[in-house]
């Protein structure tokens, strides 16, 4: 289920229509309001509630896990690098989660994964990356291409 | 600077009429009001709202702190327009705020006390300054600031409903001003009919705001006052948090050394 303004929150400043990677934030031409035009679209990314400073966003979550009575909030402050959220269950018991902002600039901090070293016989076997080394046929030659098995496509899309 | 209000007397118009026409005005504003909120349940909604946060409140405010809270909201939110995150749309919004208030109230000095006087003191001087103000921070507002622009891409001269309130207020000051160094009968034609537009106009437009925001500013800091904070997370400080564990990442990180610009820096860059 997607995200919802509240209107009477909303001050039309912008940030929601610039952060969605979907485009679905929109500015209503009534009353120069934030909505979403496309809830059906929306991926509950979070990032317009993040971005939003008048806190005006929520998300209606599906009702199998985010029963009616439930809050999940959050507050995003550039100043401190914290990101803050607030679960309230429906019986009324709260969690709260502080943990740092890591947004890093457009084409900085890359990681270059391969001079990171491959995972141990441990790390593998570990609950951590269950069934990632299978899935990834770490140890049976690297993933399966086309190439690979010496196939070629006979139909299909090329780019 | 003379009283522009003055040459109306060769156009026919007398003070007492211009008294009625400003009268006329404010009570149009005050049934906008009225018939926008009874439309909209504003009112309905606000209270409604307060009840439903109140069961999660953990403390109950004194009336000290209820009016300590009532004054931090006129000095901050109020008299600063400290809502807005956008330094730039704060300080157009100041130009705007106090500009009108300042023309509003020299218009009324000028119309109820001076009437067909040619000098009239400072007001003159107040009236051409507010409507200065006005237009300086209305306009910097429409052609660049306005969030159809800057944000959604669409040209200056594009316009919509929501565009009633601000587009009204231009008209009067800009025409208004132009009337009074000119005394064209088109520009004054041009200010009058912008300034009915501006105020009968309430019921349509956003000019009810300045009423609902001071109130539904004062709501938030109650809700955050009494514990339940809207269900907010708490407002943590960095120093305080770095034990934690979620923290690991960052705790030898020099605390003026951020990560990167993050996304409220980061001009849009996407149309």
């Amino acid at each position: 289920m997607p995200t919802f303004v509240y209107m009477t929150r909303c001050d039309g400043c912008g940030y929601c229509v610039d952060i969605c990677p979907s485009d679905i934030m929109h500015i209503d031409t009534t009353w120069r309001r934030a909505y979403n035009i496309e809830p059906d679209m929306c991926w509950e990314c979070y990032s317009c509630v993040k971005a939003c400073p008048m806190h005006a966003i929520d998300v209606r979550g599906y009702a199998d896990f985010c029963p009616l009575g439930h809050a999940v909030r959050v507050h995003r402050d550039e100043e401190e690098g914290l990101i803050a959220w607030r679960i309230k269950f429906r019986g009324g018991r709260i969690k709260d989660l502080v943990a740092p902002i890591t947004t890093k600039p457009w084409g900085q901090f890359i990681p270059d994964l391969k001079k990171v070293p491959a995972p141990t016989k441990e790390q593998r076997e570990s609950q951590l990356l269950f069934n990632e080394p299978k899935y990834i046929r770490l140890d049976d030659g690297d993933l399966y291409t086309l190439e690979s098995q010496g196939l070629k496509m006979r139909q299909g899309v090329y780019y | 600077m003379s009283n522009p209000f003055a040459w109306l007397g060769a156009y026919g118009i007398t003070p007492g009429m211009m008294q009625a026409f400003v009268v006329v005005m404010v009570l149009a504003v005050v049934l906008g009001v009225i018939l926008d909120v009874m439309h909209k349940h504003s009112a309905q909604y606000f209270f409604e709202h307060t009840e439903r946060m109140k069961k999660f409140a953990t403390r109950q405010l004194s009336s000290s702190e209820k009016t300590g809270l009532l004054i931090q909201t006129i000095l901050s939110e109020v008299l600063t327009s400290s809502e807005f995150h956008n330094p730039k749309r704060r300080i157009a919004h100041l130009l705007k705020m106090y500009g009108f208030v300042l023309f509003v109230l020299s218009t009324a000095v000028l119309i109820f006390f001076y009437g067909a006087s040619q000098t009239a003191g400072i007001w003159p001087l107040l009236w051409r300054l507010g409507a200065l103000m006005v237009m300086i921070g209305g306009w910097w507002f429409w052609l660049a600031l306005r969030v159809d622009v800057s944000s959604e891409g669409h040209p200056w001269y594009r316009i919509v409903r929501a565009d009633m309130f601000i587009l009204s207020l231009l008209g009067t000051t800009t025409f208004g001003f132009l009337w009074s160094i000119t005394n064209s009968a088109i520009l004054f034609f041009l200010f009058v009919l912008s300034a009915v537009v501006l105020f009968g106009g309430v019921y349509w437009s956003k000019f009810g705001h300045m009423f609902f925001k001071p109130a539904a500013a004062y709501q938030k800091r109650v809700l955050m006052a009494d514990g339940s904070r809207e269900h907010l997370p708490p407002f943590y400080r960095r120093a305080e948090v770095l034990d934690q564990s979620t923290m690991d990442l960052v705790r030898d990180i020099p605390a003026d050394q951020k990560f990167g610009l993050c996304i409220m820096k980061d001009e849009p860059k996407h149309y």
